[in-house]
Order: C-alpha cells, then sequence, then structure tokens
C-alpha cells in the first residue's frame, strides 16, 4: 500500500494495577471465607450443587485472570484446557480406577504441559493474534475430543460417566455437601497460591512484560520463558477446575466444552474486574447465575440478555466487580470518618 | 486426475466464499485493527433476512440486493452505535465487544427464525456446468459472484474518490484528517462494506451448508485462517489466501486419510498456527514495527 515502514507504539492491553489491589484486606477476606463455609448448612442440595460449580468457574476465571491480569495475555481457549482436564481426570478415575482427589493434579500437570507447548507459538503473537489462535483452538477442540482414534479412551461423542465420590472417615454429610467442601479447600488453596504467585519475582516479572514487553527484556527479564509460563499456570489451574467440574457433574462429553464454555470464562473475568483476583467468583456468579435469569426473563433470549449486559458493563463499569468493591470502600471510609 | 481436478475446482468455490469473509474481516482489521469476532454471525444474520424476503415473496436477486443494503446499513449501525465510542478502549474491551455482539446476534436470529435447519435456494441450480461434471452451476456462480465483486471493489478503491479516502484514512489516520477527510465515518463506512461483503458469503454458501444460527462457525474460522495466510494487513492477500485454504482443505480432506469432515476444524487451527508461527505477516502484509 504505502512504502511508509507502519510504527505502532502499542497501548498496554490492561491498564497497570498496583499490586495491593489485586487482593481483599485480612478482615473481608475472612468474612467471605465464613460465609462461604456457613452457607451450604442452610441449603437445598440443587443449591449445593451450584454452589460447587460457582467454586469451580471461579478456579477457571481466576486462571484467566492471572494469564490477563497478570502477564497482559488473552486467550479465548480456556475451555480447551478445561476440557483437557476434566477427560484426563475422568480417564483416570474410569479407565485407571485412581481417586478423584489424585486424578486432579495429574489433570493440573497434563495442562500445565499443554499450555506450555502451546504457548511456545504463542508467545510470538501478541493481542489479536493471540486471541485469534486460541478462539481457533476453543472451536477445534470438540472435533478433537470426538476423533475416533481416542474413543477406547473418551468414548467419543457419548462422552464418559464418572461416579461421584462419598464423603471419606464416615463424615455425616451427603456426597453433594462433601463435594462442596472439598472444592472450598482446593479453591482456597488456588487463590492463596495464585495471590503468592503474582507476589513473588515471577508474579512481577508478569507484570513487567504486561505494562511493557520491550522495557521488560531490558531489565533482563526473558520474556519467552515468562510468558509461556504464564500460560502453562494458567492453563494447569483451568485444567484442576476443569477436573472438579467433571467430578461434579459426573459427566464429561464434547459438547460441555465449546467455544461457549471459552466465551462464558472470558466475560466471568471482564464482569469480575481484569487483574484483580477476588472479582473471579463475582465473575463466575455472573456466568453461572445470570443465564438463569435471562432465560426467565425470555426462553431463548439468554443469548441476547447474556451480551447486552455485557455492553452494559464494558461501557458503564469497564473495571468490573473491582469498581464496585472501590466505591464501597471509599464509602465506608467516609463512614467511619464521620 | 479427475478426482484431482474436481477437488481443486470445489476448493476454488468454498474458497470464493473464505476470501470474501477474510476480505471483510481485513476490512474491518484494517480500519480498526480488532478481529470481528461476530463477522460470521452478522453474515448469518443477514443470510436469514434474505431468506425472509424470500419468504415474503421477493424474488431471489431483488431480496439479494435489498439484503445487500440493509446488511451495509446495520453495520454502520452497529459501528456508530457500539463500537465508536470503544474506539480508544484497550483490546480487551474491545475483544469483550465483539463477544457480546456475537452472542447477542445468535440468541436473537435462534428466537426470530429458531434453530431448525432451513434449505436455502440457490439462483444458479445445481445442476452440472456446461455439461461437465467437474463443477455445478451453483459452484460456478459462487465464484463468478465473488470474481464481480472483487472486481467491483478494485475499482472503487483504485479510481475512486471515496476508495482513496478510505485507502487514506486507514494507511495513515492522522495525515488523512490533517487533508480533510471524514477518517471516523471512513471507519464506518468500511464497517457497511464489511457487512454487506459478509452478507454476500453468507447467501453464497447457505444452499451448502443450510440456513441456521450457527451456519457460520467453520466458515468464520477458515475466513480468520484466510485472512491470517494472506496478511491482516492486505486485502488481496485475504482474497488470495481465501482461495489456497479453500483448495487445501479440500485436497486435505480428499488426500489425508482420516482428515475427512470430522477434522475440518482443527485443520484449520493447524493452518492458523503454522502461519502466524512461520511467517506471523502472512504472505502479503507488512509486519508491524513497534517503536519502544
Amino acid at each position: 500500500m504505502s512504502a511508509i515502514q507502519e510504527s505502532v507504539t502499542e497501548a498496554p492491553v490492561v491498564e497497570a494495577v498496583p499490586k495491593k489491589a489485586m487482593t481483599l484486606g485480612y478482615g473481608t477476606s475472612l468474612v467471605m471465607l465464613a460465609l462461604l463455609i456457613a452457607v451450604p448448612l442452610f441449603v437445598k442440595n440443587f443449591i449445593i450443587f451450584q454452589l460447587t460449580m460457582l467454586l469451580i468457574y471461579a478456579i477457571a476465571v481466576l486462571a484467566l485472570n492471572i494469564l490477563t491480569g497478570g502477564s497482559g495475555q488473552f486467550s479465548l481457549g480456556q475451555s480447551a484446557f478445561y476440557a483437557v482436564g476434566a477427560y484426563t481426570s475422568a480417564i483416570l478415575m474410569e479407565h485407571g480406577g485412581i481417586n478423584y482427589a489424585l486424578t486432579l493434579p495429574v489433570a493440573g500437570i497434563v495442562c500445565f504441559g499443554f499450555g506450555f507447548l502451546f504457548g511456545q507459538p504463542a508467545l510470538r503473537l501478541s493481542g489479536v493474534y493471540l486471541a485469534l489462535a486460541t478462539f481457533a483452538l476453543a472451536t477445534a477442540m470438540p472435533q478433537l475430543l470426538k476423533l475416533g482414534a481416542f474413543e477406547y479412551w473418551t468414548g467419543g461423542v457419548q462422552g464418559l460417566v464418572v461416579t461421584k465420590p462419598d464423603a471419606p472417615f464416615g463424615l455425616p454429610m451427603g456426597q453433594d455437601m462433601w463435594l462442596y467442601y472439598f472444592t472450598l479447600a482446593i479453591s482456597i488453596a488456588i487463590y492463596i497460591f495464585s495471590v503468592n504467585l503474582l507476589k513473588s519475582r515471577s508474579g512481577r516479572a508478569f507484570m513487567a512484560i504486561r505494562d511493557n514487553e520491550i522495557a521488560a527484556s531490558a531489565m533482563g527479564i526473558d520474556v519467552a520463558l515468562y510468558k509461556t509460563l504464564a500460560f502453562g499456570v494458567s492453563a494447569g489451574i483451568t485444567g484442576v477446575a476443569g477436573g472438579l467440574g467433571a467430578i461434579a457433574v459426573q459427566f464429561v462429553a464434547p459438547d460441555s466444552y465449546t467455544i461457549t464454555l471459552a466465551i462464558s470464562l472470558f466475560l466471568g473475568m471482564v464482569v469480575g474486574g481484569v487483574g484483580w483476583l477476588p472479582g473471579s467468583i463475582v465473575g463466575s456468579a455472573f456466568i453461572i447465575f445470570v443465564p438463569n435469569i435471562a432465560e426467565g426473563i425470555s426462553k431463548g433470549l439468554s443469548g441476547a440478555v447474556f451480551g447486552v449486559l455485557l455492553f452494559l458493563v464494558i461501557f458503564l463499569v469497564p473495571h468490573g466487580a473491582r469498581q464496585g468493591a472501590i466505591v464501597a470502600q471509599h464509602l465506608i471510609g467516609k463512614l467511619r470518618k464521620n | 486426475m479427475e478426482l484431482f481436478t474436481n477437488q481443486i475446482l470445489a476448493g476454488i468455490a468454498t474458497g470464493a466464499i473464505y476470501a470474501c469473509m477474510a476480505l471483510a474481516v481485513v476490512m474491518i482489521y484494517q480500519a480498526i485493527d480488532h478481529l470481528n469476532f461476530a463477522q460470521g454471525e452478522m453474515a448469518m444474520f443477514s443470510t436469514f433476512i434474505s431468506w425472509q424476503l424470500m419468504q415474503w415473496g421477493i424474488p431471489y436477486w431483488g431480496a439479494f440486493v435489498l439484503t445487500l443494503a440493509l446488511s451495509f446499513a446495520g453495520g454502520i449501525a452497529i459501528e456508530r452505535l457500539l463500537f465508536k465510542p470503544l474506539a480508544k478502549a484497550p483490546i480487551l474491551t474491545n475483544v469483550a465487544g465483539f463477544i457480546a455482539l456475537f452472542a447477542i446476534i445468535n440468541s436473537v436470529a435462534g428466537l426470530i427464525w429458531d434453530f431448525t435447519i432451513k434449505q436455502y435456494p440457490t439462483p444458479f441450480g445445481s445442476h452440472p456446468f456446461l455439461g461437465s461434471q467437474l463443477i455445478s452451476t451453483h459452484q460456478a456462480g459462487m465464484i463468478g459472484v465473488t470474481v464481480v465483486l472483487l472486481i467491483l471493489l478494485y475499482f472503487f478503491f483504485q479510481f475512486t474518490r471515496m476508495g482513496l479516502a478510505m485507502r487514506a484514512a486507514a494507511s495513515l489516520p492522522e495525515s488523512a484528517r490533517l487533508v480533510g477527510i471524514n477518517t471516523s465515518w471512513m471507519i464506518a463506512l468500511g464497517w457497511g462494506m464489511a457487512a454487506a461483503i459478509g452478507s454476500i458469503a453468507g447467501m453464497m454458501i447457505a444452499p451448502v451448508v443450510f440456513l441456521e444460527p450457527n451456519m457460520m462457525g467453520g466458515v468464520l474460522i477458515y475466513g480468520f485462517a484466510a485472512a491470517v495466510l494472506g496478511g491482516l494487513t492486505s486485502p488481496l492477500g485475504a482474497v488470495i489466501g481465501g482461495f489456497l485454504v479453500g483448495i487445501f482443505e479440500n485436497l486435505a480432506g480428499t488426500y489425508i486419510p482420516g482428515a475427512g469432515n470430522e477434522l475440518k476444524l482443527p485443520i484449520a487451527l493447524a493452518l492458523i498456527i503454522v502461519v502466524l508461527v512461520v511467517k506471523p505477516a502472512g504472505l502479503f502484509g507488512r509486519p508491524i514495527v513497534k517503536r519502544v
């Protein structure tokens, strides 16, 4: 077109977030924790199941948040990692007869490897290109899972049925409630791990890359390594969430892990606030409960309601739940002064 | 040998559709530097509109032209209402916007016309073309329509003031503004044209894949693959990429054992990744240089 070399000063993908702003204070965290522990004692089994799914999706959203909020990379393909994690757990449990709790670390490691390998080519891409490659990955995943060659292991289109675990040591609680507390324990562990990861040397390297890649490499950060590492960690955590999801739903099938799931997780991150880890649970609540509400408003229109809400978030509260939290903090601060 | 020629011609025919989609994607990419993930859904919606018009008794070509006009207006409306306010927002916000648009269009189409698969007419018939067994009249028609479209676009961009202004606005927006071009409206115009081109792709592929709200999923991925192969900064590249990808898809489906329809999407994925790794700028694109 023109002989002039196009030069682009690329704006950072997300705004710089100070480290402190990424977590909650101790008091708030404890209140949240108490709530999460107490709630299942008072509700029906179906709601406990939904709360379990809430935690599972929160883990997956958190994983995406580490990738995007932490290292500034995109992924529209988280459903692929979620699917690999789910299938790893399901296959180990059903074909290998391995205890469900032990399959989760394996799912995490397998997904870490998969993410790390996918990250190898992906790290050369930035912005829209990465979004495109991961979008294609998410679209292609169901077809890969249906392949005849793996049918013995994956059950093909039929998928696999997973048995639900009982509470161990004769604890007096139902399967749903046990699974909820089991998931809660893992969520908390992953949350603490993520917070510490982002505070560590590696986390600072992620954020330096996010804010300015060239400056980061000038400071001696191995950009390629840390970008793939962020991809791998994010995929690994998503894999654990996928494994938990398979146990909770008791079923894995290729068509549960379509691009729609990837889009949901992405939305969860945007709604919760990019780079604000506690927002993950808000985002997760959004993607679990809003479709139900939307279907209540009009059956078949849930996608549209979803989309409209997303536009509202983008236009009105571009920083998602974080913005809400900041406003709340100011209000509380004012009240205290009075 | 006959099978080979047959597959090449069939590849060119589907490639024509991919070329249109890729062109639509590239037009918007040129204008605003973002990939339109909702391009396929926009095309699907346009196709449904043309189907509805035909149900109301309007003849095919009348519906075709009306749909083009409506899609053009729709594309401009989407840009003005939704994406103009996001022009300065970070990439992430824009991606979220495209995803939201995707969800809205898909769901609204499902609500209005439901998810059952519908037959879509072809104006060309599906007889053998000119008595040969190699290619059907519809496939020939697809190629013909695309070629006409490309020639018209070429003349528009090369020989009209408006085309020149659009090219100027895409390559150096600030300088274009200094010589008095309304760059903001050039972007809207780009959206309108992309929507219209996409609608042609939709109306041409609908007799093959049948009409339903999810019909464009695979086509869009191949359109992306074509755009990446040709280079996201080059409209000509996108078109050539489209034809190449179409031929490649057909040959891979025929000659690689086990790579039939069930590997359609993974092949596109592999293609995208290989191109991005080996030659990120595509065959005809310009490499982007970053300023520190």
